[in-house]
């Protein structure tokens, strides 16, 4: 098999805080391959971000420490010069932000902005700029884009702020598409359209996508292969198909039980996964999820390795067997069929 | 855009109308206040004073009064002074004028440029000890007072140091305007541009670093640099273009009150004979109509620059364009 487009190997980053060291994110590995859409899931604060933020070396405070490699065709991105770094970024590798409200800058037209990045990248003339901007515009839907791309971003909607971004981050071709949160701050219809925006644009270009969510329900509908995070590790890593069918961490059981879904009887309470996330300043010992885990026992105080347990592919970071994850799986997933079962 | 500018100067006119009515009442209609007393001689009979007061038509209804003294002022311009030479106000004042607009405008430049490299520096070199330095100089700036500081550049280099080589070049204190000397023109108001705009760049350095820093953590500047600019390019067009808008709305209201006479201490200090100077002779004398036409003088260029600013604002940020 070719070598990946994108390689994360052991990325430790650690913030240097009045109160100690916080290790946001803590040993991830994970690969991308061409034309191939990563799914990231995990709650707020698990390191999701931080890990494809640190990847694209966009954290920018001086507190943070990082550790690791980022293999990009064959270079490390964590060794290379600002300047190096610079020409990958929006060129090699584009990346999208949750927020389109506040991710454009208010006092410059979007067509401008778009052919900015261009023109960073590229040797074009202003007018080659100018006519790739509108045509991209048009490729990711905004009506009238020869007259919108003259536009200031407070001119639009949230859902076209969005296609903006999409338009910038893809002007240059890039071979890896960053969304981080793409759809979180869009409503649900919008969020639909989004979605298959950036599914059209990568079937289009063959363009590989990391798609950083808390969503679910996003990441079923997009990833081919998906990871799990939860305090700065990444405790489940499989395909699509093995995450919602056979999946095998009882953090992602509590993620996959607490979806609404329409295809089974309605559960009395939408299962909840106990507790917060944990502060990453007093993580317990041994396995972070065992304090908020139903399924926690003595082994858990000893760190579990994310492994193939299975022999599929298919790694995850938790001690039960087999058969034990087997058996409680459901319970947890779907207590509503377990209760109603006579 | 052109209707909004448009009505944007008519609201001037008003506004200035409502400052020249304020005005004409706090000076002329204040109780215990007689301009004919004060024109009449020392000691005039009361024939006298209702003679001079029939000639300067303060036996005529308000309005009137006020028409007279608006006509005065704005079309005849043949408004007297109290003091003894008796000189026409107006024309004195636009005598004024020039040194006071040489004064500022240059101070204007420096502070602007000094203050930008300033606020610049101290953001970019956040964390290491240039801009603490770089502040503490700024707080420096701001602290000290203007009189005192005027005052020390005199003594310099008018004193002792003006016999040598460092200083010889400096002429005596006064304003040389540009037409007689260009050269004299420049050389006599080196240190006066330098006292005057030292307060100003301590405080604009200090709000556009604050300001700057406030930018840079926005999620638009994140996108920049997610786009692959240079740190460089991001700074200048990104960062420091958005900071320009607080910059300048700040700059607008200052220079309108400096060019309106509010380099008063700076004038007098150095001897230049600007609107501050004249403004300074009129309070010690309480010449009243030299007051009010000052007043009335600087209200405009305040309100003049409000309006500029708001123009300014609507260039600068497209958000509050008038679409």
């Amino acid at each position: 098999m070719a070598d990946p487009l994108l390689e994360i190997r052991d990325l430790k980053v650690t913030f240097r805080t009045d109160d100690g060291l916080v290790r946001a994110v803590d040993g991830v590995n994970a690969t991308l391959n061409q034309g191939e859409t990563l799914g990231i899931v995990g709650e707020s604060g698990s390191g999701k971000s931080v890990t494809m933020m640190s990847v694209m070396r966009l954290i920018t405070d001086p507190n943070a420490q990082f550790e690791g490699e980022v293999i990009y065709k064959g270079t490390d991105l964590m060794s290379l010069s600002q300047s190096q770094i610079r020409s990958i970024r929006g060129s090699g590798i584009g990346m999208i932000f949750q927020d389109p409200m506040t991710s454009l800058n208010p006092v410059y037209k979007v067509g401008w902005q778009i052919e900015e990045q261009i023109r960073e990248h590229e040797k074009v003339s202003k007018q080659a700029a100018r006519d790739r901007a509108i045509e991209l515009l048009t490729s990711v839907g905004i009506p009238n884009a020869r007259e919108r791309v003259d536009a200031y971003p407070h001119q639009f909607s949230g859902g076209m702020r969005q296609r903006v971004m999409i338009a910038m981050a893809v002007s240059c071709n890039p071979d890896v598409l960053i969304a981080d949160e793409p759809t979180t701050a869009l409503d649900v219809t919008i969020q639909a359209q989004i979605l298959s925006l950036i599914r059209k644009l990568k079937d289009d270009f063959g363009t590989a996508v990391v798609l950083i969510t808390h969503d679910m329900g996003v990441v079923a509908d997009m990833a081919d292969r998906i990871a799990v995070m939860y305090a700065g590790r990444i405790i489940e890593q499989g395909t699509q198909r093995d995450l919602f069918y056979d999946p095998q961490h009882p953090y992602t059981w509590g993620l996959l039980g607490s979806i609404a879904r329409l295809d089974r009887p309605r559960p009395r309470r939408l299962a909840a996964i106990p507790g917060s996330p944990p502060s990453l300043m007093r993580l317990p010992a041994g396995c972070a999820f065992s304090d908020r885990c139903a399924h926690s026992f003595d082994r858990c105080a000893e760190r579990p390795e994310l492994e193939d347990r299975l022999g599929n592919g298919h790694l995850d970071a938790c001690h039960l067997s087999r058969q034990q994850k087997q058996d409680r799986r459901d319970r947890t997933i779907h207590p509503e069929l377990v209760e109603e079962r006579p | 855009m052109l209707t909004f500018i448009v009505r944007r100067l008519l609201w001037t006119v008003v506004v200035m109308f409502v400052i020249t009515v304020v005005v004409f009442v706090i000076f002329f209609k204040t109780p215990g206040v007689d301009p004919a007393r004060a024109l009449a001689g020392r000691n005039p009979s009361p024939q006298v004073l209702n003679e001079v007061r029939a000639q300067l038509g303060l036996n005529r209804p308000l309005f009137v009064q006020y028409g007279l003294m608006m006509k005065r002022i704005f079309i005849t311009r043949n408004l007297v002074s109290y003091s003894d030479q008796g000189e026409l106000v107006i024309p004195e004042i636009f005598a004024a004028a020039p040194a006071t607009l040489s004064l500022v405008f240059g101070a204007a430049v420096i502070w602007i440029v000094v203050a930008i490299l300033m606020g610049v520096s101290a953001a970019r070199l956040r964390g290491t000890v240039y801009d603490p330095i770089l502040m503490i100089l700024a707080l420096i700036g701001v602290s000290t007072p203007v009189f005192w500081l005027g005052q020390v550049c005199n003594l310099v280099t008018q004193g002792k140091l003006h016999n040598t080589f460092v200083f010889s070049w400096v002429p005596p204190l006064g304003y040389t305007s540009f037409t007689t000397s260009p050269v004299l023109w420049f050389q006599g108001l080196v240190f006066p541009w330098i006292t005057l705009s030292i307060l100003y760049i301590g405080l604009y350095a200090r709000v556009l670093r604050a300001n700057l820093l406030e930018i840079q953590s926005e999620d638009y500047i994140r996108t920049a640099r997610a786009k692959g600019l240079s740190e460089r390019r991001v700074l200048m067009r990104h960062t420091l273009r958005t900071s320009m808008i607080t910059f300048v709305s700040l700059f607008g209201l200052d220079f309108g009150a400096l060019v309106g006479g509010g380099a008063i201490l700076t004038e007098v200090v150095f001897g230049i004979h600007g609107v501050g100077f004249l403004t300074w002779q009129a309070l010690q004398n309480l010449d009243l109509p030299t007051i009010m036409a000052v007043v009335i003088y600087g209200a405009f260029f305040i309100v003049l620059l409000n309006a500029l600013v708001d123009i300014g604002y609507a260039w600068l940020d497209p958000r509050v364009r008038p679409t």
